[in-house]
């Protein structure tokens, strides 16, 4: 799969609200059944299953089968990754700004220390 | 925040006139901005700028139009068309940059616009929508590590 296309996937799959709720609830908990968390969400128990397939092809989430349950925790690596893809251009902003306000500063600086030595008599 | 825009502001310790060459000064460009910068510095005047995203990515050419140049409160300019088209609101995102004085320093905004028009938006939807609850959390799970800037 190509990068773009992943990324795309990724995309569709964390932007969509109640997945999002759904890894809220699951950072929190931990690990948990698709039974647990339709209990917690207003969510059926089936719609709680789709949600968590979709997040599982991504790899946000990982089933860890259990006895007779399916227990679901949040992969970090791949969140971290979905972050790092949501928060891109906004963080790309932040620190072009940071910059900016580094490079001006310094400039500032040089110039005024070097009015205030072609001032004072040596 | 209106719908489909970034605004962001910061307060540098630095005079407007100073902060407006770093921020239109091709030679300053490259020092927050991109690898290589060219600008014709006047309205309509076109630029480019290139990242240099190699080895893991590649190599990215983004053409600019600036749209006004009014030292040394405002410059905006359009950006990532395709090369050879005139920008406008369908093909390209508008950047707007005002330098306001405070004090000694200067405070400067940034506004960037036009993600809905340009097709854009399921990036800053998704960026935008949800994130204030979840976000908190999640900057407490994530390692560390993961707070690095990317371009």
């Amino acid at each position: 799969m190509s990068t773009a296309l992943a990324e795309d996937r990724l995309w569709a799959a964390i932007g969509e609200p109640s997945r999002r709720r759904l890894l809220d609830v699951l950072l929190v908990e931990g690990e948990a059944t698709p039974t647990g968390l339709a209990t917690q969400l207003p969510y059926s128990r089936q719609a709680v299953a789709k949600h968590l397939a979709v997040l599982e092809r991504v790899g946000l989430v990982e089933p860890r089968r259990e006895g007779r349950e399916v227990r679901y925790s949040v992969q970090a690596g791949r969140l971290e990754e979905a972050i790092r893809l949501m928060s891109k251009v906004a963080s790309t902003w932040d620190g072009r700004l940071l910059a900016i306000k580094r490079i001006a500063e310094q400039i500032h600086r040089e110039e005024t220390a070097s009015r205030a030595s072609n001032r004072s008599p040596r | 925040m209106a719908e489909g825009t970034i605004e962001r502001e910061i307060l540098i310790e630095a005079p407007v006139e100073v902060v407006w060459r770093v921020l239109t000064e091709p030679e300053h460009l490259q020092g927050w901005f991109s690898d290589t910068a060219a600008l014709d510095l006047r309205p309509g005047g076109a630029g480019r700028v290139t990242f240099d995203n190699r080895p893991e990515g590649e190599l990215v050419d983004v053409q600019v139009q600036v749209e006004s140049v009014e030292p040394p409160h405002r410059f905006a300019f359009r950006w990532d068309h395709q090369a050879g088209a005139e920008a406008d609101p369908t093909n390209s995102l508008h950047v707007e940059f005002t330098l306001l004085s405070e004090g000694e320093g200067t405070r400067l905004k940034l506004v960037e616009a036009g993600f809905e028009q340009s097709g854009r938006e399921s990036k800053i939807e998704s960026h935008r929508q949800g994130w204030a609850t979840l976000l908190p959390k999640l900057l407490d799970y994530a390692p560390a590590q993961s707070g690095e800037p990317t371009r």
